[in-house]
């Protein structure tokens, strides 16, 4: 592994945000809450959101720990999160998915925002499960959500 | 010793050559540790989850399968005489290099872990009742709490825990508590795989046989780095891994008393692990074929046999005068990392491994930044989750050693350390 790639894994953005994590905290009145966990490795997060009666969300935040990577991949996405409707979460999740398995075209989509910081993270096979961490917990919460919605549906 | 007493710093310096030539050697038998990784060359440093293997063992394996291979036990061809021979052969290797005087009371199994399941699986089935207790420890690696977890959820018997002291040591002191008339079994690490802590079992054997309890010995760790005397242990079983101490993977062995592995059930049925088989019933094999169903790891075998020796030549009173210099040397350097976090006790009292966390760096970003480096250590729970409780941390990094590595790789690793102080400030 180069000194390049180290570099580009550890970017500024990203040490920022491990410090300084955005939307850090429990979210009270949460529609919906996952815990997710890497047992491999003892990560873990609990992503807290709030979602209007159009699923859109109106918050998002996260209690958690672990190593930088994860850490700061679910403050990023936090920060992006909000104000989004359900699906347009999911194609988030899709689309930092694919930057994560090298796509060079994700890495440029300016959708990602803050979290094309992560890309480096493709070069460093082992730690791509960090990255997705929050974004696991995402497609989790979106299916708990819409589960819940079509047990109402149904009832 | 009348003469003037040589300066310490001299002897220490002295020992420090001494150990780094020895290792200097070894690593001229291991092929895997003469490349580059990250443009420098490599320092393997993850030798608790596996050790490399020396040309020796490589060599072993090879020969036996452009030469020898057949299966063992039933043929009546040439062939199949040398696989047995190789076979029953590594068999007489292991039992030596544990201190067994019977080879029949050494098992060959996947690894540790399977030995393990196979004591908590068969001499659970006859000898573990309902309210009966085990006792074991927050040190042990997972592969010795939930083979227990399930023989004693299967016969609704009881858990008991020895705690650790700050410094990962076991609270020896409250062994008699926990011992009762209803304890079965103790199962203890020989040395800790997370802290290197390496435990009195010959003590504690004494303890647990006055109360009429059986010791089993996780000795995944214990094996590859201490002279093994299973008859001056004083334990009833012992478990060891091939891949741990030079061999090769999927081999490990169990040691038992032989009374106890006869009136112990089969592990699993089939071929190889019967005497004579009719419709409804069959009888078992001699031990120790009765827990060895199917064809077994020959290869394998025969590479924990090769490793034995290998070991055996280097000499353990060389090995331990190594490692303890190298730990040593670790250790002292280590703890004048600013903001490191040591687990673990002094030297004197461990094995192998050192574990550490650094203030603001996690320890998979420190064991990524050290891969960057060529510097190999593992980051995690190392399966020992009770021992992170116990400390109230999710996961450490650590730097585990063994006979080909010296103090320069201390220092490469200190090095890193200070890298990944530059990144995470």
């Amino acid at each position: 592994m180069t000194d390049i790639a180290l570099s580009s894994l550890y970017q500024q953005l990203i040490l920022e945000h491990y410090r300084k994590p955005r939307n850090k905290g429990v979210l009270p009145g949460a529609t919906v809450e996952v815990h997710m966990a890497n047992p491999v490795c003892g990560d873990e997060i609990r992503l807290h959101l709030q979602l209007d009666g159009e699923e859109r969300v109106q918050a998002a935040t996260f209690i958690g720990q672990g190593c930088s990577i994860s850490q700061a991949s679910v403050s990023m996405m936090t920060v992006r999160l909000k104000g989004k409707s359900l699906d347009e979460a999911l194609a988030l999740a899709e689309r930092f998915t694919e930057m994560m398995h090298g796509s060079r075209e994700a890495a440029r989509d300016r959708k990602l925002g803050e979290l094309r910081a992560l890309q480096g993270v493709s070069k460093f096979p082992v730690r791509i499960k960090c990255a997705l961490l929050g974004f696991d917990a995402l497609q989790e919460a979106a299916k708990r959500v819409r589960d819940q919605a079509d047990g109402s549906d149904r009832g | 010793m009348n003469g003037p007493a040589a300066p310490a710093g001299a002897r220490v310096s002295d020992r420090r050559s001494r150990a780094n030539a020895f290792a200097a050697r070894a690593r001229r038998d291991f092929p895997a540790l003469q490349q580059e990784v990250g443009g420098k060359p490599l320092v393997y440093l993850d030798n608790a989850a596996s050790t490399q293997k020396p040309d020796a063992v490589i060599d072993a394996i090879a020969h036996y399968y452009r030469h020898d291979h057949a299966n063992v036990h039933r043929g009546m061809h040439e062939l199949a005489r040398r696989a047995t021979e190789a076979y029953e052969g590594a068999r007489r290797k292991v039992a030596r290099f544990l201190g067994a005087a019977d080879p029949a009371e050494v098992v060959w199994t996947r690894g540790t872990t399977e030995a393990i399941n196979l004591v908590a699986s068969a001499w659970s089935h006859t000898f573990l009742g309902e309210g009966d207790e085990i006792v074991l420890s927050t040190q042990e690696h997972h592969s010795n709490l939930v083979p227990w977890q399930l023989a004693a959820a299967r016969a609704g018997a009881r858990l008991r825990y020895l705690e650790l002291d700050g410094e990962g040591r076991l609270r020896l002191d409250r062994l008699p508590e926990l011992l009762s008339p209803r304890t079965r079994m103790v199962a203890l690490s020989h040395v800790s795989n997370a802290l290197g802590t390496v435990n009195p079992v010959a003590e504690i054997a004494e303890q647990v046989h006055a109360a009429g309890a059986l010791l089993l010995v996780d000795g995944a760790q214990g094996a590859p780095h201490l002279p093994i005397d299973v008859a001056a242990l004083g334990c009833d079983f012992y478990a060891a891994s091939g891949h741990k101490m030079c061999g090769p993977t999927g081999i490990g062995a169990l040691w038992g008393r032989r009374e106890l592995l006869e009136r112990m059930e089969p592990y699993q049925g089939g071929g190889e692990m019967i005497s004579v088989v009719e419709r409804e019933y069959s009888t078992w094999a001699e031990v120790p074929h009765k827990f060895e169903a199917g064809t077994p790891n020959v290869a394998g075998a025969v590479g924990m046999g090769a490793a034995a020796d290998y070991l055996t030549g280097i000499g353990h009173a060389a090995l331990a005068e190594h490692e303890r210099t190298v730990l040593e040397y670790a250790l002292d350097r280590l703890a004048a990392v600013e903001g490191i976090r040591l687990f673990g006790p002094p030297a004197d009292e461990r094995c192998g491994a050192v574990s550490f966390l650094l203030d603001h760096a996690h320890a998979h970003d420190v064991a990524t930044i050290l891969d960057a480096d060529g510097v190999a250590v593992r980051a995690g729970h190392h399966c020992a989750q009770l021992v992170m409780k116990h400390f109230g941390v999710p996961a450490t990094s650590r730097a585990s050693f063994y006979l080909y590595n010296d103090t320069e790789d201390v220092d490469r690793l200190v090095e890193g350390l200070d890298r990944v102080k530059a990144i995470f400030g």
